[in-house]
């Protein structure tokens, strides 16, 4: 089949579905590969790079559209700005196209692909779950927004992420809050502390409090009774007033003091709440800087404009809600190795062909169009599912048994049985017996605090030395071997062979094993 | 030689023989450890021939130096992957050894003995054959189970623990006819019958326990054929055969404990074959888990994590040995370390097939001893862990240890990889290990399965990593 990727039309949009890494990859698996002419060349991937692995570069989009099979791309179609085509409406049944298509905002476009008979399969809609992380191109596009975010705001912000001393004078570390500890917020933690910030981070779900400390930031605490704010498919859900007043009390004290704030919180299908009201705002020191990255969902704060960056009582808002494209040649190969995980499962067979198969929980969830009917939205996927741990089959001898509380004399109990024992076996045993029985009895007692000692990495060397004087066996065989009687000759003269091995090897394959280890 | 010079020697082999175990406590004596135990066995061996043996030198000669070089092309051609196999084996000799020596000093009547010395020695006679007996048998099906001649699954037959209880209830009352037959001058066909009990009690026993426990089965078989030595040192009288008995039967009994508390199990389970029997029942179903569920990983992505990471933790398991990978992964150990990655290994107790089995591999594979940690030793280091890498290992890394209540391997202590940055796990397929266990950490979203013979799989990364 010939995946087909044409060139992205959306004003400002770097990105490109495919780059030629993950084109060779692709073609591995069977598929050719055609590209409108220039389509990577925003994100610095001239046509050259795929023309060289063996890409189709086809100059007019129109035909790029009509001759695919499969069309992947970033953006949802969109009338050609010059051209003047939409682009679904040369599609016909049989062709499956690939993209971020937003299902819940763009209904009417979902209608117009079932009214052509196509499949469409929507990038955003890949259920969150972890078998699907591997595609799941939300996650890196965040990941890739939160660093950016931060690169953005230092454009903007006057002074050094870090703390210095030098000889001009000693420079504060720049204070970074980030709002949000989503994927695009812990990439923004990580990237500002990386550049030397002292960062913190509040999130609404506590469960992302230990991710936080793992990257070193400062997770800030609501002194508050107990609200779990999660929601499903790892968004945040929404709080109640209460909650919500105490953290806009703890925002407004951290715009006075933090230089940069980063604000990630979107709950899915609704308007981004407001959480940095314009007092905090003017609260905030001159020079300061906001990134919004839900500025594209009415922003987290009111001042923000979409696209643009405003200079509002004092405080640079930064609006961009194309930042992943702002890095487009990491997005682009992020986005299309996403890609690239999607078709290798659509792809089992790796013949070339595609099974959009809806028994498989993944394909399933991101279809949203399939030969002609809408199939959004999927039945609620199962979050994570966790791995039974006990299957079933309980040790029978584990009975959990009660602890019987000891008595305080039991210890004493042993201790008569053996003097009773030794006191009966004394008072019959010749004295030999009883004089061989203290050298076994010390021995025991020797041989207990002398293994202890014993280094765990040892143990196998200590197995076959012990083998090997346990051979002293031997002797016993020896005393026999003058006998008069030629059975016992033979008995003898066979153990003494066969300790005779165990004795040169055991040593033997000891010293070999010890010389082994070195330092 | 007179008598005392001989009881002379054998104090001082004894000493020597101590000194031998006391040896092995750090790896820097380990040697000379070993060299104490041949010294003792050399005084004990040439004091005996020159004081004691009057005639049949030549049998003596023979078969010491026949024996002596069987051992030594064993020891030198043996690889360190059948090591279990041939400690087994060399197990095995002990008992028949025991079982040899007995006989013949059963059909020695030149002692004369009365009363209660008579049954006291005749009973010493019974229980030397008959540890030793357990020993042979029980090891020679250790060694087929080892080697994989056969199964290593349990194979418990219905009423087994009645049959036991039949064969030891039969040993005792054997024990009581002896000593009567013995005292008119006969017994050996009650001997015999004994010796028959006891090589299938040993066989049984040993068949009955799963795979996983065969570190403590090897320890186990380690014990008795000490105590077997010190039987023989009883009957025949003879203190050094008492003291060398006891010390290593109370240093297979130790290693035996110290790997059931590896596995959280009791001894007496082990023996009994409890958590053996579920890899019976799960046996196929093992394969629980989906490989859907798990994100999987390839060599490149792998050669790339570890190239990254500043710790980097490889936990070995049984299924490295069988690979026979570790020489590779020491390959990788030193391209990470000339990287200046800090690789270290992290070894269970019970990995493996016997106790150390693990580290005689890496330092087979010439791994540095003091990059290789115990259990303890690093599992409180595992947050800084970069990456970990498992490498044919399942349930010494199970969380289900400490988080499922219930699970059969509950309690057991384990390594923890998951509490790293990234686990790599090495495996084959998705099936249960021994225990029958799925393991979660396949499933945990820090862990990347790299799927494929372990061999393969660190050669393709190495592959990587030289690029």
């Amino acid at each position: 089949m010939k995946i087909g990727v044409p060139k992205e039309i959306q004003d400002g949009e770097k990105r490109v579905a495919l780059t030629p890494d993950v084109a060779t990859q692709i073609m591995k698996l069977g598929f050719d590969v055609a590209m409108e002419a220039c389509a990577g060349k925003a994100a610095n991937f001239d046509d050259e790079l795929y023309s060289n692995i063996g890409v189709e570069i086809i100059e007019d989009p129109q035909t790029l559209w009509t001759s695919s099979d499969i069309l992947i791309m970033v953006r949802p179609p969109k009338q050609h700005p010059e051209l003047g085509f939409y682009g679904i409406e040369l599609l016909k049944e049989h062709q499956t196209l690939i993209s971020f298509l937003y299902p819940a905002q763009n209904e009417e476009m979902l209608k117009e692909l079932a009214a052509r008979g196509v499949t469409a399969l929507a990038m955003d809609s890949i259920p969150r779950i972890s078998r699907a992380q591997k595609m799941d191109a939300l996650s890196s596009m965040a990941n890739i927004a939160g660093y950016r975010a931060i690169i953005e705001a230092a454009q903007h912000f006057g002074r050094f992420f870090t703390g210095q001393i030098t000889a001009a004078g000693k420079i504060p570390p720049a204070k970074v809050l980030v709002i949000g500890a989503g994927v695009a917020g812990l990439s923004a933690i990580g990237t500002a502390k990386s550049m030397g910030a002292i960062v913190r981070a509040f999130d609404t779900r506590p469960e992302v409090k230990e991710q936080v400390e793992s990257m070193d930031a400062e997770f800030l605490m609501l002194e508050f009774n107990e609200e779990d704010g999660s929601g499903e498919g790892g968004y945040a859900k929404t709080m109640s007033p209460e909650f919500i007043k105490a953290e806009m009390d703890l925002f407004a004290s951290q715009a006075a003091e933090v230089d940069i704030i980063v604000t990630t919180a979107l709950i899915p299908g609704r308007p981004a709440p407001e959480l940095i009201t314009e007092r905090m705002v003017a609260n905030m020191k001159p020079g300061s800087v906001i990134v919004d990255l839900a500025a594209e969902a009415g922003g987290n704060c009111k001042l923000t404009e979409e696209n643009k960056v405003v200079v509002k009582h004092g405080v640079t808002l930064i609006g961009y809600t194309n930042l992943p494209s702002r890095l487009a040649a990491q997005s682009s190969q992020l986005y299309a190795t996403n890609l690239r995980h999607l078709l290798t499962d659509l792809c089992p067979e790796k013949d070339g062909t595609i099974d959009v198969n809806m028994d498989d929980e993944v394909i399933r969830g991101a279809t949203v169009v399939k030969e002609g009917h809408i199939t959004w939205p999927p039945p609620a996927p199962v979050i994570s599912r966790a791995p039974k741990a006990d299957i079933g089959i309980k040790a029978d001898a584990q009975v959990v048994e009660e602890e019987k509380k000891a008595h305080p004399f039991a210890f004493l109990i042993p201790l008569v049985v053996c003097a009773l024992a030794l006191f009966g076996l004394g008072s019959v045993a010749p004295a030999a017996f009883i004089g061989h029985l203290t050298v076994f009895t010390l021995s025991c007692f020797i041989g207990y605090m002398v293994i202890w000692g014993v280094s765990h990495s040892l143990h196998t060397p200590l197995m076959s030395l012990t083998n090997a004087i346990s051979s002293i066996i031997v002797i016993g065989a020896i005393i026999q071997i003058s006998s008069d009687s030629p059975l016992v000759i033979a008995l003898a003269t066979l153990s003494v062979f066969i300790a005779s091995i165990n004795i040169v090897g055991g040593f033997a394959v000891t010293q070999r094993m010890l010389r082994m280890f070195r330092k | 030689m007179s008598s005392g010079v001989i009881t002379a020697s054998y104090i001082g082999a004894s000493a020597l023989f101590i000194l031998a175990l006391a040896g092995l406590s750090h790896q820097e004596t380990a040697r000379r450890g070993n060299f104490y135990g041949m010294l003792g066995m050399g005084i004990a061996l040439v004091v005996t021939i020159f004081g004691v043996v009057t005639d049949n030198h030549e049998f003596l000669i023979a078969g010491v130096v026949v024996g002596g070089y069987i051992g030594w092309v064993l020891a030198k051609r043996v690889e360190m992957t059948h090591m279990p196999e041939l400690v087994a084996m060399l197990h095995s000799m002990v008992g028949l050894a025991a079982v040899f020596v007995g006989y013949a000093n059963a059909l020695d009547h030149s002692a004369t003995m009365i009363g209660i010395e008579k049954t006291i020695h005749d009973v010493e006679t019974y229980i030397g054959i008959l540890i030793g007996a357990i020993t042979l048998s029980g090891s020679i099906a250790a060694y087929l189970k080892l080697s994989a001649k056969i199964s290593g699954r349990p194979l418990q037959l219905p009423g087994r623990h009645l049959f036991n209880l039949g064969l030891l209830i039969a040993a005792i009352w054997l024990a009581f006819l002896y000593v009567d037959q013995s005292a008119a001058g006969g017994g050996l066909s009650i001997l015999i019958l004994m010796t028959i009990i006891a090589l299938m009690f040993g066989v049984h026993m040993v068949i009955a326990i799963g795979g996983a426990d065969m570190p403590v089965v090897v320890s186990m078989l380690n014990s008795y054929s000490g105590w077997a030595a010190a039987a023989m040192g009883f009957m025949l009288g003879n203190d050094l055969l008492i003291v060398v008995g006891a010390l290593v039967g109370s240093s297979g009994a130790i290693l035996s404990y110290i790997m059931c508390k590896a596995m959280n199990r009791k001894f007496v389970n082990v023996i009994l074959g409890g958590l053996g029997s579920k890899s019976t029942s799960a046996g196929p179903a093992g394969a629980t888990g989906d490989v859907g569920d798990v994100s999987q990983i390839q060599p490149e992505e792998a050669a790339h994590l570890l190239e990254s990471a500043k710790e980097v933790m490889i936990i070995p398991g049984y299924g490295m040995a069988v690979a026979q990978a570790q020489h590779i992964v020491y390959e990788i150990t030193k391209k990470l370390r000339d990287k200046g990655v800090n690789v270290r290994f992290g070894i269970h107790p019970v990995a493996g097939r016997m106790p150390g089995h693990m580290n005689v591999l890496l330092a087979e594979a010439k791994v540095p001893y003091d990059i290789v940690y115990e259990m303890d030793e690093v599992n409180p280091d595992f947050p800084n862990v970069d990456v970990s890498v498992v490498i044919g290992a399942n349930d010494i890394v199970n969380p289900a240890a400490q988080d499922v209540a219930d699970s059969p391997i509950a309690g057991m202590p384990v390594l923890e990889p998951w509490k790293g940055k990234t686990t790599i796990v090495l495996k084959r397929g998705m099936s249960a290990g021994y225990a029958g266990v799925d393991n979660p950490l396949f499933y945990k979203e820090n862990t990347r399965m790299l799927f494929g013979d372990a061999k393969d799989s660190v050669d393709e990364v190495l592959k990587f990593l030289n690029k």
